[in-house]
């Protein structure tokens, strides 16, 4: 089955699982045999050695969000060692942004789906919850180049943030409550103003942009 | 916004008394204004005839005949323009109190309308006197003293991020869009012009050059207009920011048009050569006004970086900057408009970070009076002008220009529109094009620059400024007002009243982190990837030099954290303390709710401690509950003429009752376990130095507020302060920390300047401290508690 495909087919696949045309899909198996080496899957340290992550302070976990197995939107969770380009694609397809054409409803599951991505990069234990923990994790990442105060302030911060999510999905608690953490629907709740199919997308090309591309992305 | 709806109650008459003196007022002034200056300026050379024969006479009279001392007398003259102006300005003031005070009209017509009117009602006073009316649309005047202030308000609360990503849309609006219909106006006019009827009339001795610089004036879309007419509909903040942006940055284009075809005007041809040199001018012209800006943003920031100790002239350095860049653009011809945006936006996020918080609010409400004063008075001198200047009305002439300005501005949106939508992810509705098409304002700009006109030069001089009157009567007018019903009736998004959550914040930053990550990955160098490359040259380099100490290392995220807490601590006391507050959610979550359940010490503590009644736990969570979950704020909206609210009109006499029930309550607070933690900040951090609200010559002074005003001293930062409760230490040390504790009950201490020496070592001990109690104080002058012992030994 796999192996007298043609190409041409295999992207027609992956145009209907992912919605990318088929130059992006083909400028983008060009960006991953760089990546793989031409070999047929990545792993998390050929994505670990491309320059420019490095001065990203959540680096890690978007390496991670690639080996999710929750992001492949076939219920399986867990992680994979090694991906190949339908996965790498299938992640990519989260980032796409809405076109005119795209309907009320699909804005709305698209919406859906770019929550559910960034909400798999917090859960980190897979439970469905976003624990005060992983929260504060998430945060102390994102203030991690700022030193001693950046830890301190992660802390408040994420408590605040995490007083704010409560306080809004769950306004009435007995005092002796508990909130065990933020449900996906909390979360899609508190990011409702931030309009997500809007904002998380970025430009993929159409052209062959082997040209363009300035700088090498391994070495 | 209405102020009393007295009119309905039994005792609506008394209420009303004062609006009916107010009116009255209004109209006194009015007369006066009018009549005042007419009996002066009609004069002017006969009563400087008669100062000369007074001083004659004196002279005489010493010789001669003695006139009695002159107990009263009446010299004009000598105050004639400062006295002018200020009644122009009270006049523009008083009209605006006015239409607020007619409830229905305010919002049914907008602003700029009624205030046209009212400069046409002046102007026919003046006129129905038989005086000449005072050319006070002069184009001097206009552009050096009414414009600026506007456009500095803009350009310093220009909404950086929505302006830099939709830059492109903008540009292409601004240059491609103008220039189109400047070509479009000025070549179908000139065709029209050309048609030989059966009469011929002055109308075809108009050239092609004078046309097409008729084009290129009527052409831009007026910021002011488009500022006064789109803050009262609250479109979303995409709409407004193309609008917007477009108006400000078509001043370049405008401007190089204008001298273009003003220059060749009287030469009569335009040869290829020429129209090179004009787009070489066109990017000398924008580049240099931004550049020129630019250096005077950063000038402006260097300089707030030294005036630690001169808190009071900080805003003046902002003005004054801002306004040489102005001047500055305009002396080389250069855009004088974008030289101020640039300036603005480019010196905002260094100077907010070294001002102290009173300039701040001060430079925010000296911009938006001086530029609603400017605004207002710019519309009524339109009005004004109009009924004074010298009209040549062509039918012809003026319905075509009108009929072109909606055809052109549709038609270039559309086409644009087109070519953008190819571009951009986002991409642009019908209803988005009809906004912007029909949001193309034209205003006072225009006619200033037809005012400029040299009569010799152009001879039909006077027939432009009556279609360029027309035009902006008719787009502010019909435009103007219909547009708000339109955009109800075409369901276009309006402007989310959106509270910033400290959520938001987050995950705004945690998206351009991703995003960037993944352009990475994909390979290409996006807009993510420059943007943050970008930032990260402002952190390493910029920013050290142009932000004071320690503050240049504060990232965003606490900085907008430890905003958020001030305003929630400003709020908190406003609303009057812990009793009554009017949360949006009232909910019974807090801090507890959501710590993980861990047996530590603190527990075990609790339980050593007296328990509270649970009628106090209560009132005390709320008071927790409320301060934490206070996240409506106001967004900086497009509203330009409101502000976050000021702290300090509360009365005296209540902070000091609210002062009472609030130190009884924290001595409560300081028994409860699970505080918010804050983060304990280095030594002297200026973290600390902004959070503070002290009187601003004394910022870093030693001595701890000791003025009549009740200040808040927020001070999330410091970590060692009389009455911070560290939980772990008071049962270290147990009895020890704790008399002195209840001793100074009150939170909202100055740590002043000797926290410097006393904060190293300080430093670390004060790990967990429990701030909120801090935050939770008023702000009353610390008068019954040890004003001068700032801190524990």
């Amino acid at each position: 089955m796999g192996a007298k495909q043609t190409r041409a087919e295999k992207y027609q696949d992956l145009m209907d699982k992912t919605g990318f045309s088929p130059e992006q899909i083909k400028n983008l198996h060009t960006r991953f045999q760089q990546l793989s080496d031409n070999e047929e899957t990545i792993s998390r340290e050929d994505l670990e050695k491309i320059p420019a992550l490095a001065n990203n302070p959540i680096r890690k976990q978007i390496i991670e969000a690639f080996f999710d197995k929750r992001n492949q939107h076939q219920n399986e969770v867990g992680a994979f060692q090694e991906i190949g380009f339908e996965q790498f694609l299938m992640v990519m397809s989260h980032f796409r942004p809405p076109t005119l054409k795209t309907t009320e409803e699909e804005k709305e599951a698209m919406r859906k789906e770019k929550l559910r991505f960034l909400f798999n990069m917090h859960d980190t234990d897979n439970d469905g919850t976003i624990t005060l923990e992983e929260y504060r994790k998430v945060v102390e990442e994102l203030l991690k180049k700022s030193g001693a105060i950046g830890l301190e302030a992660a802390k408040a911060i994420a408590d605040a943030a995490m007083l704010e999510v409560a306080s809004t999905n769950v306004p009435h608690m007995a005092p002796e409550d508990f909130y065990e953490g933020i449900t996906f629907e909390h979360f899609e709740q508190i990011l409702k103003g931030l309009e997500m199919e809007s904002r998380m997308h970025i430009r993929f090309l159409d052209v062959d942009t082997t040209t363009m591309r300035c700088g090498k992305s391994k070495s | 916004m209405p102020l009393r709806t007295g009119s309905h109650s039994p005792a609506g008459f008394g209420k009303s008394l004062p609006e009916r003196g107010l009116l009255l007022l209004m109209v006194l002034v009015f007369l006066e204004g009018s009549v005042l200056p007419l009996g002066a300026a009609s004069s002017p050379d006969i009563s400087h005839q008669a100062n000369l024969d007074d001083h004659k006479a004196a002279h005489e009279g010493h010789n001669s005949t003695k006139k009695p001392f002159p107990v009263l007398a009446l010299e004009y003259d000598r105050v004639q323009i400062p006295f002018e102006i200020s009644l122009w300005v009270l006049l523009a003031s008083l009209m605006k109190l006015g239409f607020h005070l007619i409830p229905r009209l305010s919002s049914i017509v907008p602003e700029s309308c009624l205030l046209i009117v009212v400069g046409l009602l002046v102007g026919g006073l003046i006129k129905l006197a038989g005086e000449e009316v005072p050319p006070v649309l002069d184009s001097r005047l206009f552009f050096l003293c009414l414009l600026p202030p506007i456009i500095l308000d803009a350009g310093y609360f220009l909404p950086i991020r929505p302006f830099m990503e939709n830059l492109g849309t903008i540009l292409m609006f601004a240059v491609v869009g103008t220039l189109w219909n400047a070509f479009f106006i000025g070549g179908v006019l000139y065709g029209v012009t050309q048609i030989q009827p059966a009469n011929p009339s002055s109308l075809n001795q108009i050239e092609l050059l004078p046309c097409l610089l008729f084009g290129s004036i009527i052409s831009a879309v007026d910021p002011v207009a488009v500022l006064a007419v789109f803050e009262e509909i609250h479109i979303n903040e995409l709409l407004h920011i193309l609008v917007f942006g477009e108006s400000l940055l078509n001043d370049a284009v405008t401007v190089v048009l204008y001298h273009l075809f003003e220059e060749y005007a009287g030469v009569g041809t335009v040869t290829l050569l020429d129209g090179i040199l004009g787009v070489i001018s066109f990017l000398v012209v924008a580049l240099g006004g931004v550049l020129v800006g630019a250096i005077y943003g950063i000038l402006a920031a260097f300089t707030s970086r030294f005036t630690s100790h001169t808190r009071v002239i900080e805003p003046l350095f902002v003005f004054v900057y801002s306004y040489m860049a102005y001047l500055s653009a305009e002396i080389f011809h250069l855009s004088g408009i974008m030289a101020l945006i640039a300036c603005g936006a480019v010196m905002r996020p260094y100077v907010e970070a070294n001002i102290s918080h009173k300039s701040h609010t001060t430079i925010k409400y000296f911009l938006k009076m001086w530029s609603s004063v400017s605004e207002t008075l710019i519309f009524i001198f339109l009005g004004v002008a109009t009924v004074d200047g010298p009209h040549a009305w062509n039918w012809t002439f003026v319905t075509v220009t009108v009929i072109l300005c909606l055809v052109a501005r549709v038609i270039g949106v559309v086409g644009l529109t087109f070519v953008i939508n190819k571009f951009r992810i986002v991409k642009l509705t019908t209803k988005d094009q009809f906004i912007i098409a029909y949001g193309g304002l034209r205003g006072a700009i225009a006619f200033s620059l037809g005012f400029l006109l040299n009569e010799d030069h152009f001879p039909m001089r006077k027939m432009f400024l009556t279609a360029i009157i027309t035009v902006i009567f008719f787009t502010v007018f019909v435009q103007g007002m219909t547009i708000k019903p339109l955009v109800e009736l075409l369901a276009v998004k309006k402007k989310q009243e959106a509270k910033r959550s400290i959520n938001e914040e987050i995950h705004t930053q945690f998206l351009d982190h991703l995003l960037t990550g993944i352009e990475d990955i994909c390979g290409h160098y996006g807009h993510h990837h420059w943007k943050d490359k970008l930032n990260r040259f402002n952190k390493k380099y910029v920013k050290k030099c142009l932000i004071a100490g320690e503050r240049s290392k504060e990232p965003q995220l606490i900085a907008f954290y430890h905003k958020m807490e001030m305003k929630q601590a400003i709020e908190l006391v406003e609303s009057g303390g812990g009793s009554k507050l009017p949360s949006a959610v009232p909910s019974t979550v807090s801090m507890q709710n959501i710590q993980p359940k861990k047996p530590p010490p603190a527990k075990a503590a609790e339980r050593a401690l007296p328990q509270l009644p649970k009628g106090r736990e209560e009132e005390i969570r709320k008071i927790l509950r409320s301060n934490l979950q206070r996240t409506r704020q106001r967004l900086r909206s497009y509203n330009r003429h409101t502000l976050v609210a000021d702290p300090y009109e509360d009365g005296f006499s209540e902070l000091l009752i609210k002062k009472q029930k609030m130190v009884e309550l924290e001595k409560k607070i300081k028994e409860m376990s699970n505080y918010l933690t804050v983060p304990a900040a280095p030594p002297d951090s200026p973290t600390m130095r902004r959070a503070r609200l002290a009187s601003d010559p004394q910022a870093y002074s030693v001595k701890p507020v000791s003025d009549s005003v009740p200040t808040i001293q927020v001070d999330l930062a410091s970590p060692q302060s009389p009455d911070s409760v560290n939980l772990l230490d008071e049962f270290k040390h147990a009895g020890q920390q704790q008399p002195q504790v209840e001793d100074q009950g009150l939170m909202m201490k100055p740590p002043s300047g000797q926290s410097g020496p006393n904060k190293p070592h300080e430093a670390d001990q004060a790990r967990d401290q429990q701030k909120l109690t801090r935050c939770l104080s008023d702000p009353g002058p610390s008068a019954d508690e040890d004003e001068d012992e700032p801190f524990l030994p």
